[in-house]
């Protein structure tokens, strides 16, 4: 496995280095949907952690995202605290609020345990479109600053590839490590791995935290790029839509989500432009995906070069 | 005394598939349970090992009371167990499987930070290698032939390093070879590890020709419990259980 | 706080049940849907939204016919059903051996298509149909008010519920259908085809959701997002009467029902709330439903 990963190295270093070198396209479009794509590149990725890795499909995770959003964009506003300690705070009650949900979630299986992730999504979704003295309500959360020392789309560009990059290391290590080889066995069998000596519900809660922590922080920079917050990125079509990004990339490969939010967030873009009829594209998007291409993108291109590799 | 069972008794829905089960294990045994189908061996297994609750009784392994605890506890305590049917981890490969268990059992299970390629490489191929599957180790688990899962099964149960190991059908689907081999091969590990084995089977030969001691139970009891000649001597057993085989 | 007078109180609860019976068929078919094949149908509430739909087209052509009506709640409810089974029996089908997050994305890739589908036949515009002749008008209820229609919709839910109550329980059909949703597998040993059934069921479910949207259409407007709306409070009825239990879907969507009308009226900005921490408390408590049993699905 480690040999595959040298051949990727200099190829992920060159996407990085052109990622890094957007901003010199002086492309205001490609800087935002570059900073769009990196956010929700890092929002799909930690969903895939308990999707592709642990096996948990959790039809919610747009709660966190929410939940990051709207804690960092009010603790700044409302209770005018920096950038850097409100960041911190919406992953950490990213975190708190997945321990929480999840500690109930895990006790349940499949589609009883997509339901309840659902309905405490919905639920989430409800006080922030219903406590409009708080929130704002439908109206959103308006008006959100870039930090001081972001103050420009570029510069907040560097600081979300920055903080994603440094995110995914960390998601990456966490999965290549023990606790990450647990985790696949959990998915892949949860009764034996109870009977290898792992609590397993110890340990798909402390997925749900890591995921919710990660997810809450891609919300965080969502609010700050998009200078406001609303409810819909809490309701629920929000979580069937990561959900796409990563399957559409390849739910068995740890990059795959965020080359899922990429071409998805891309589509949606160029579509949007041409007609208004982006929900049937992506609908139809989606059926071929399940019907033909259950690998998503990375896995199909996966596929193709094993095949190469095997011919004489 | 390794294993202590003590008035085990099961109902579901008012039907007792176990009904005031009680025996002991010693160490280093080698000891079969044998009995017809629905003779409540694979429900007296799962009340062992923690996967079922139990109504009533108690269930004692090296002095501790086990009773209660779940199944990942038991297992942490030293009671290996194979299941019925093949229980392995199929998209990882063979020699993830293994390294999974020995990772838990060395207790690296929280550890979020090495790199997990090559942890435990030479315990976890030692294993592969004990049940056979060294060359193997790269192979996609979930496409081996059947026996081979059936190894590798073994081999994830031994990575815990049990004292007492639980078999429940171990050679359920196999070949008289497969089966002869799979056998010698139990018996051997048993006796290099110092192993204590219970296991449930079908197939009498096996059952003669390696356990020390047979259990025999029909319709959630115990009817009797001795040594191989005793049991197959002892005529209620012969009415209930070995009268049908006599025709397989 | 005041306490609006009983008669306010009785009409709204009247609308709590009428509001309750279409749940119930939306739900019930789900539910059936779910039980026999596992599948939870994300797009059942695309089904009621064409059912609506195609009644207002139906209507419009068919408006200067006797019973013209009723003619389109008919045609309107099959059109959705064959629907239903058409896709059951050329996509769905292909997706069983795969794992059931197929199925369920692929549920929810119809919802985007079929509502974008919706836009694309109807536009954006509201609709409405009108009731028929000898269901126009109201009847008094203690001083209040409240329409005929409404009447019959409350009457007609139980009449469903016991007509396949007795055709699951009584008929061959029926007991066929009851033995699929314990074990598929053991019933295609026995020769049944269980793919066949299947798309029999899928035609029955999405019949129930076309119905109800054909019967909504003259009391609540015809736009595009009825399908979203009511898919969720489908899922909540069913959660909370037991997936796959026919009179816990009845029970669940006269409890929904009541407390939207009534809690709307106690704390109409919590009453959407209570709905989902309703859910949340049944799936933590007694993750089978009120009325389900307690199978591992």
């Amino acid at each position: 496995m480690s040999r595959q990963d040298w051949l990727w190295l200099p190829v992920l270093f060159l996407v990085l280095l052109l990622v890094a070198l957007v901003p010199l396209t002086e492309s205001r479009y490609a800087v935002f949907l570059g900073t769009d794509i990196l956010i929700h590149g890092l929002f799909a990725v930690s969903l895939n952690l308990l999707l592709g890795y642990t096996g948990l499909v959790s039809f919610g995770q747009a709660a966190y995202f929410g939940i990051g959003a709207y804690t960092c964009a009010l603790l700044m506003k409302k209770a005018a605290l920096n950038f850097a300690l409100a960041f911190v705070a919406a992953g950490a009650f990213g975190a708190l609020s997945a321990l929480v949900f999840g500690f109930f979630c895990v006790r349940l299986t499949k589609i009883y345990f997509a339901m309840l992730t659902l309905a405490f999504s919905q639920i989430v979704w409800v006080i922030a479109f219903k406590w409009n003295s708080l929130t704002g309500g439908d109206n959103g959360f308006v008006g959100v600053p870039f930090p001081q020392n972001l103050d420009s789309a570029v510069r907040f560009y560097y600081f979300t590839l920055a903080v994603v990059v440094v995110s995914l290391v960390l998601i990456r290590q966490a999965l290549n490590s023990p606790f990450g080889r647990i985790l696949t066995t959990i998915r892949e069998n949860p009764e034996r791995t109870e009977f290898i000596g792992i609590n397993v519900k110890l340990f798909q809660l402390i997925a749900f935290m890591i995921s919710g922590f990660f997810s809450a922080l891609a919300g965080a920079l969502f609010g700050i790029f998009n200078h406001s917050v609303f409810p819909d990125i809490l309701f629920w079509p929000a979580s069937a839509e990561v959900l796409i990004m990563t399957i559409l990339g390849g739910m068995y490969s740890f990059l795959g989500p965020v080359v899922g939010a990429g071409v998805l967030l891309y589509l949606r873009m160029e579509v949007a432009s041409y007609t208004e009829y982006w929900p049937l594209i992506l609908g139809l998007i989606l059926a071929s995906l399940l019907f033909f291409f259950p690998g998503g993108i990375v896995g199909f291109f996966q596929d193709r070069v094993s095949r190469l590799r095997r011919k004489p | 005394m390794i294993l202590d069972v003590t008035g085990v008794t099961k109902a579901f829905d008012g039907f007792v598939a176990v009904r005031e089960v009680s025996f002991s294990v010693e160490k280093g045994e080698l000891c079969a349970i044998i009995g017809p189908n629905g003779a409540g061996k694979t429900t007296l297994f799962n009340l062992i090992t923690g996967h079922l609750p139990l109504d009533r009784g108690r269930v004692v392994f090296k002095g501790v009371d086990i009773t209660r605890l779940r199944p990942h506890r038991i297992c942490r305590l030293g009671l290996g167990r194979s299941f019925q049917r093949t229980n392995i981890f199929p998209r990882l490969t063979v020699f993830e499987n293994i390294q999974a268990a020995v990772l838990v059992h060395r207790g690296r299970s929280l550890d979020f930070f090495t790199p997990v390629a090559s942890l435990f490489r030479e315990e976890s191929e030692a294993i592969l290698e004990s049940v056979g599957l060294q060359d193997q180790g790269r192979t996609m688990s979930g496409s081996l032939a059947y026996g081979f899962q059936k190894q590798l099964e073994l081999g994830i149960a031994l990575a815990s390093q049990p004292e007492l190991l639980l078999l429940d059908e171990p050679t359920a689907g196999m070949s008289a070879k497969e089966t002869s081999a799979t056998i010698e091969l139990v018996g051997r590990i048993a006796r290099e590890k110092g192993l204590t084995l219970l296991f449930t089977e079908h197939d009498m030969a096996v059952v003669f020709s390696v356990s020390e001691r047979i259990l025999v139970l029909h319709q959630g009891r115990v009817i009797t419990t001795g040594s191989p000649e005793e049991v197959r001597a002892n005529p209620e057993v012969q009415k209930v259980y070995l009268g049908e085989t006599r025709c397989s | 706080m005041n306490l609006p007078d009983p008669s306010f109180l009785i009409i709204q609860s009247l609308n709590g049940l009428t509001y309750a019976m279409f749940l119930f068929l939306i739900a019930s078919g789900l539910s059936l849907i779910f039980g026999v094949m596992g599948v939870l149908n994300f797009a059942h509430g695309s089904l009621y939204m064409l059912g609506a739909y195609l009644t207002h087209q139906f209507v419009s052509w068919f408006i200067d016919a006797p019973g013209y009506f009723w003619w389109a709640v008919l045609l309107a409810s099959l059109g959705v059903a064959a629907l239903g089974a058409f896709i059951e029996r050329f996509f769905l089908r292909h997706l069983y051996i795969r794992e059931e997050l197929n199925q369920l994305l692929f549920t929810y890739a119809l919802v985007l298509i079929l509502s974008d589908v919706a836009k694309l036949i109807w536009g954006t515009d509201q609709f409405s149909v009108s009731r028929p002749a000898i269901l126009k008008g109201a009847v008094e209820i203690l001083g209040q008010y409240f329409p005929k229609y409404n009447i019959v919709i409350i009457f007609l839910g139980p009449l469903v519920a016991l007509l396949f109550w007795f055709i699951l329980l009584r008929t061959r059909w029926g007991r066929t259908i009851r033995a699929a949703a314990l074990d598929r597998e053991t019933l295609g040993a026995l020769g049944v085809n269980v793919n066949r059934l299947f798309t029999v069921v899928f035609f029955i479910g999405a019949w129930l959701a076309g119905l109800g949207g054909a019967l909504v259409s003259p009391i609540s407007a015809i736009v595009p997002g009825m399908d979203v709306e009511v898919i969720i409070n489908a899922f909540i009825v069913v959660v909370i009467g037991g997936m796959g239990s026919f009179w816990g879907t009845f029970l669940g969507a006269l409890i929904l029902g009541q407390v939207y009308s009534l809690g709307i009226l106690i704390l109409p900005r919590l009453s959407m709330v209570f709905i989902y921490i309703l859910m949340v408390l049944v799936l933590i408590i007694r993750p089978w439903g009120l009325l389900g049993r307690p199978l591992q699905r």
